[in-house]
């Protein structure tokens, strides 16, 4: 049997020790994480399991390589990290074996053969100013290299908070001119996986609908997939009804948090950050942020870093209030003239003015 | 601008101008009122005038015989919305918590559930005085463009703040952004409009009452 005909995922699966049983389960979870219906999931199990899958060009770009860590190392050997490995990911910096010319020879070869099928995955942000200077690749530029690579794909999709947004390279003053991934592809099908880094699962989930339906999935303004981006963190966090109740953490450390009460005043961004950590969760449903202590950081959210400290509650300024003293010392003497000018005014009325006498009444 | 930018703007820039801007004009027309002055009376008072002036603080707080019967709208949803509004700025544990972020100062918050229905009663009597001035003729003839706006921008941040709370109709982050936007628009038209009243209300009826002791009728 060619090499392009073989089931690798099945064959992967028994190597690692999966049950048919246990990857029916996960396609069915994926399917109703994503509200799909019924039988969606075996549809998806089927769509997996297909030779022919679709090649996959991966691009990072100002990145720091941690959406790829999150996706296949999150939990060794994840079916996440399967699912990624047996598509035909033909160029990855990261996890590809061949480096320099062979490797952008791959990424070529990828091109040319699939011409308008294959889907391209990016993570990082595109420096623009400076000629872009800043991020180049075997000496070609972040954006040279989306613009050319994006040409026959079928695809985009933006992964991580850097891809979908700009993320950190674009924080404040952005010294490089990033800009995220849609605002360079405009004639292309993009889907947006904000995060710092994006869930597993959710990544993972946009393959399998895209591989089962030929789409993309339904998206929201910010060409977030729905299905996860749908509700915030404190739509669905398990301490909601302790901020409904009005019981909030203090510190990091008191009664209060050890009660798991609500983390609003510690600075939690949860109540304006769509994402599905609160149902998902992380390393293997272990865990959370919210869950280990800490505050949303809205870390999904458009320029989550330039958003106020992350240690400031949502109902207080974003940062400390500045020039109050001036402010007040301004009003005084505003205040001061114009108490002057009345004053002037007063007297010159006074100076002008003329007694009125019985002849002035026959006029 | 996105949600979160636009959140954040009002959390930072747009909070930063819009108190200062308050605290500015609070300064200058209190400054700029009470450095009129007055000509010095030079007859002598009547009667002493004791403690007139803080008599008539507090007998204006009470409607004159029979107001009450011939303009109820205006006299009960008047306190009710006066008292509904100085219990949700004041006793609001959010807002209380941004107090004590910017001055330091912190007192006890009265449960939402109360702050819930005093808001939902607050809302209603503003309504009601609103209806009552369009629906009377004479207040209706004596209302200028000030009081239509100085009514909307008072309004307006109650209700934000009260879908923003309840989560109703629009994501959350639009309707904590919305709701603090108008409060800033309320900050920066309050030294300017009749909204000033909230500053010199009591001043100035205590003058009144003091003026009016000193000619000989002391209440």
């Amino acid at each position: 049997m060619p090499e392009s005909e073989r089931n690798p995922l099945i064959e992967r699966m028994a190597g690692e020790g999966i049950s048919r049983r246990a990857f029916m389960k996960y396609c069915a979870t994926l399917a109703s994480l994503m509200a799909l219906p019924a039988g969606a999931g075996r549809a998806m199990a089927e769509a997996l399991t297909r030779a022919a899958r679709p090649s996959v060009i991966w691009l990072s770009f100002q990145e720091c390589t941690g959406c790829t860590e999150a996706i296949t190392r999150s939990h060794s050997p994840t079916l996440e990290s399967l699912i990624l490995e047996t598509i035909s990911l033909d160029y990855h910096h990261t996890l590809q074996a061949a480096s320099g010319e062979a490797a952008e020879h791959a990424r070529e070869e990828a091109m040319k053969q699939h011409f308008g099928k294959y889907l391209v995955v990016v993570d990082g942000s595109v420096p623009m100013k400076d000629g872009g200077v800043y991020s180049t690749i075997a000496g070609i530029s972040n954006h040279d290299m989306l613009m050319d690579t994006v040409k026959g794909a079928a695809a985009v999709i933006a992964v991580g908070t850097c891809a979908t947004y700009g993320g950190l390279p674009k924080a404040r003053p952005n010294p490089t001119g990033a800009v995220a991934i849609s605002d360079l592809v405009r004639d292309k099908p993009i889907v947006n996986i904000p995060g710092c880094p994006p869930i597993p699962v959710v990544m993972t989930g946009v393959i399998a609908h895209y591989l089962t339906f030929g789409r993309l999935p339904e998206l929201d303004r910010l060409l977030r997939p729905r299905a996860f981006y749908g509700e915030t963190i404190h739509d669905r966090c398990y301490r909601r009804p302790f901020y409904d109740q009005g019981k909030f953490a203090k510190t990091f450390d008191d009664a209060g948090a050890r009660r798991g009460w609500c983390l609003f005043e510690l600075g939690c961004k949860g109540p304006v950050t769509y994402n599905a950590c609160a149902s998902v969760k992380w390393n293997d449903a272990t865990s959370w942020p919210v869950e280990s202590g800490h505050g949303c950081i809205g870390c999904s959210e458009p320029d989550f870093w330039d958003a106020g400290g992350f240690y400031r509650a949502l109902s207080l300024p974003a940062d400390p209030l500045k020039g109050m003293a001036a402010a007040a010392a301004a009003g005084v003497v505003v205040g001061a003239v114009v108490s002057v000018a009345n004053r002037a005014r007063k007297a010159e009325v006074r100076a002008g003015h003329e007694t009125a006498t019985l002849a002035d009444l026959d006029k | 601008m996105n949600e979160l930018e636009f959140l954040t703007w009002v959390r930072g820039p747009g909070m930063n101008i819009a108190v200062s801007i308050f605290v500015l004009g609070v300064l200058w027309r209190l400054f700029e009122i009470y450095s009129l002055g007055r000509k010095a009376d030079l007859a002598p008072g009547r009667e002493r005038a004791g403690a007139s002036g803080w008599h008539t603080i507090g007998r204006r707080m009470l409607p004159p015989p029979g107001m009450v019967k011939r303009s109820p709208v205006s006299y009960i949803g008047g306190y009710v919305f006066h008292i509904g509004l100085f219990l949700i700025v004041f006793f609001f544990a959010p807002h209380i918590k941004l107090v004590e972020d910017i001055v330091g100062l912190s007192w006890p918050a009265l449960p939402s559930p109360v702050i819930d229905a005093v808001t939902m009663i607050t809302l209603a009597a503003m309504v009601a005085v609103l209806i009552d001035r369009i629906n009377h003729p004479v207040k209706r003839f004596l209302s200028g463009f000030e009081d239509w706006f100085t009514w909307t921008v008072t309004f307006l941040p109650v209700l934000t703040g009260y879908l923003a709370v309840k989560h109703l109709g629009l994501p959350y982050t639009t309707l904590l952004s919305l709701h603090i936007l108008s409060v800033e628009i309320l900050l920066i038209v309050l030294p300017f409009t009749k909204l000033f009243h909230a500053f010199t209300t009591f001043g100035s009826r205590w003058y009144t009452g003091k003026i009016h002791g000193h000619r000989g009728v002391p209440v």
